[in-house]
């Protein structure tokens, strides 16, 4: 662990975090502001469209807000994988000439991203806040749910990256998973909408779901209908848990068995 | 392991496995699973060698040899196929300058990322900031893109930073080649540098200059392999002599050829250059004589013959010519067949290059041309490493007292 996080590591993982967010909005007159604007437009869009027009979550209270939390922590999870799929190959430059550790690109792009999340958050929660919402201290457990998805996502995210540099259909499959995967977790509609008990528990299972769901029970409103509501204290609560784990571990595992030949098949 | 090797290498052995066909993409990846044709190039083969601290050591070898790749397994880029690499302190490699220069950021923000990929930390840069950019010599530009450098700029940059690196053992890569000739002295002057500081240092080089004034040792590579491991002045004639390999079977190549598209004249059979010991040979070294044979075969013994054959340099230029005798009573005497082999001995005193022989078969009274070859044969002299001098004449002088 020692050899991980040593100096060096430390001070190139800096580097590329600060190099990554120079460049992102490079050339744009609002510039950071993107980081906040994105979320919001598109829950502008999908509060008039699904509040509005379809009349749904009406009898979820705090619906904007627990709408909004659900947009920006599944944007977390599509930034986090997305750009850490294509980062070892965009990066090839550097791995096919400098000796530095295969994971700290990956793991740059993925705090980026946590740091971008970290900047959405504020947002909910000024809107919580404007909304009336009554926080308990469970919205501490918030930092719970956030890591069950970080974690979840740096798995996916490093057995993509790695799956990327000798396959690059990786991409395109992945776009359509992400938008398969957004209609398949509740963040748009609420999980009651589900009229099937079996499929509603299902849902649930996916990490994702499960740590949303959780997210908004904890932060905005403890009628969300999270893991425990619905399946009490069966085993089956853990699911998501260790799948996470299990993941995290399988990227990890991977990423470590490809990374050797990244230099050559780049 | 022994306190003063830096770098043991350890019986490695590196493959590649090139597909016949890349396969980036799934689709070609399932099709051809089952008969995914690769190659297995074997680019390095046991190399088993150390490196020692304080050493200047010269790695050579041709176009493809595996210096790069060994350098690249050396520094922890490739991973070797078997073997062990034991590094024995802190290794930088400098396989390119510049390494991660992005283009959209400005000079003083890729001097911080650049100087984090040597293991700089911001404070460590901003203590020698002024430094590298003074001794770049762009002070004005440091907050412009790098994309509006020009490249000289860009690696004057990269150099600056490159060379406040701290660190025990350098590998470097060809980075004499960028850069004209004040950047040159530049490196040669950070060498010096090294040298007296005692570092460990690599250099993959085609320079021989360089290697001779700074290395200590030198390895010379052929085919992923070590033919020779020692002092400089020799490992530069064992690299020369590959070099003059290659060169003599690319001239060999392109005889082939040049016989298969001459329209085989009747007169003149077969032209070619011999070596002193009476063999075949295309390449000559200096100093070395050379014999031209052109044989001719005579239809009509009633007549007086003449050959004429000359070899010019690659312009056009004739360098030498001869006429030859081959009147019939000349020729009654030498034999009754009427197939003739004629020598040409030339003195080894032209200068490197490569020269085309052409042969004329004439009638020696009209001057009719019965055949002839043109350019049909090369050869090549190489070592005297004398450019602007056309021949070596063997004269002698001699420094007296004036009375």
């Amino acid at each position: 662990m020692k050899t991980y996080l040593s100096k060096q590591n430390r001070v190139l993982l800096a580097e590329l975090v600060r190099t990554d967010f120079k460049l992102r909005y490079q050339g744009s007159i609002l510039g950071y502001a993107w980081s906040l604007l994105k979320p919001l437009l598109l829950f502008i869009i999908l509060y008039v469209v699904f509040v509005y027009f379809l009349k749904i979550g009406s009898d979820v209270p705090h619906f904007p807000v627990y709408l909004l939390l659900g947009i920006v922590l599944w944007n977390f999870f599509v930034e986090m994988t997305s750009q850490s799929l294509g980062s070892i190959v965009g990066r090839g430059d550097l791995i096919r000439k400098i000796r530095i550790p295969r994971w700290i690109i990956v793991f740059s792009s993925s705090l980026s991203a946590l740091i971008n999340l970290g900047i959405n958050l504020i947002v909910v929660f000024v809107f919580a806040i404007v909304n009336g919402v009554d926080f308990s201290f469970t919205a501490l457990f918030l930092t719970l749910n956030i890591a069950e998805i970080y974690f979840f996502s740096l798995g996916v995210s490093l057995f993509l990256a790695a799956a990327y540099v000798k396959f690059r259909d990786i991409s395109y499959i992945w776009e359509v998973v992400l938008q398969a995967g957004f209609y398949a977790t509740p963040i748009i509609y609420p999980l009651a909408l589900v009229t099937n008990i079996f499929i509603q528990k299902l849902l649930l299972l996916n990490p994702l779901a499960h740590a949303i769901q959780d997210a908004r029970f904890n932060l905005v409103t403890h009628e969300t209908l999270n893991i425990h509501a619905l399946m009490g204290d069966s085993l089956l609560t853990i699911v998501p848990v260790l799948i996470t784990i299990f993941v995290l571990i399988g990227g990890l595992f991977y990423f470590k068995s490809q990374s050797r030949t990244f230099a050559e098949n780049i | 392991m022994a306190t003063d090797i830096a770098i043991k290498i350890d019986h490695v052995t590196k493959t590649f496995k090139l597909p016949h066909e890349k396969q980036s993409t799934l689709k070609g990846a399932l099709i051809n699973f089952r008969k995914r044709g690769y190659e297995k190039q074997q680019v390095l083969t046991n190399l088993n060698f150390n490196v020692y601290k304080g050493e200047f050591l010269g790695i050579l070898g041709r176009n493809g040899s595996g210096k790069s790749t060994l350098l690249k397994t050396i520094s922890g880029i490739y991973f070797p196929d078997s073997g062990d690499i034991i590094i024995n302190g802190k290794l930088t490699p400098f396989i390119e300058l510049g390494v991660g220069f992005n283009p959209e950021l400005s000079g003083r923000d890729n001097v911080y990322l650049n100087g984090a990929l040597l293991g700089f930390s911001r404070k460590e840069i901003d203590a020698i900031y002024k430094e590298i950019v003074e001794f770049a010599e762009i002070e004005r530009f440091m907050d412009q893109k790098l994309k509006n450098y020009s490249s000289g700029m860009q690696v004057r940059l990269a150099f600056s930073i490159a060379i406040r690196a701290n660190t025990d053992i350098l590998v470097l890569d060809e980075v004499l080649a960028v850069g004209d000739e004040a950047f040159q002295r530049k490196c040669y002057d950070y060498f010096n540098e090294l040298k007296s500081k005692g570092k460990t240092v690599i250099l993959v080089t085609h320079d021989m200059n360089a290697v001779q004034s700074f290395c200590t040792r030198a390895v010379v590579l052929n085919e992923g392999k070590i033919i020779y491991d020692g002092d400089t002045t020799s490992a530069a004639s064992v690299y020369r002599s590959l070099n003059l390999k290659g060169s003599e079977n690319s001239i060999e190549k392109k005889n082939k050829t040049r016989i298969n598209n001459a329209s085989r004249s009747k007169g003149i059979t077969y032209i070619t250059t011999l070596g002193s010991d009476g063999e075949e040979k295309t390449l000559f070294g200096a100093r070395e004589p050379i014999v031209i044979t052109c044989d001719v075969e005579i239809s009509d013994p009633t007549l007086d013959y003449s050959l004429y054959l000359k070899f010019n340099n690659p312009g056009g230029v004739t360098i030498s010519a001869i006429d030859v005798d081959l009147g019939k009573e000349v020729l009654s005497k030498i034999g009754k067949k009427r197939v003739y082999k004629i020598k040409w001995r030339l003195p080894g005193i032209y200068n490197d290059g490569s020269f085309l022989i052409s042969a004329f078969l004439t009638d020696a009274i009209a001057g009719n041309v019965y055949a002839k070859q043109e350019e049909s044969h090369e050869f090549g002299i190489q070592g005297w490493n004398t450019p602007n001098i056309l021949i070596h004449p063997n004269d002698s002088y001699s420094v007296e007292q004036k009375v």
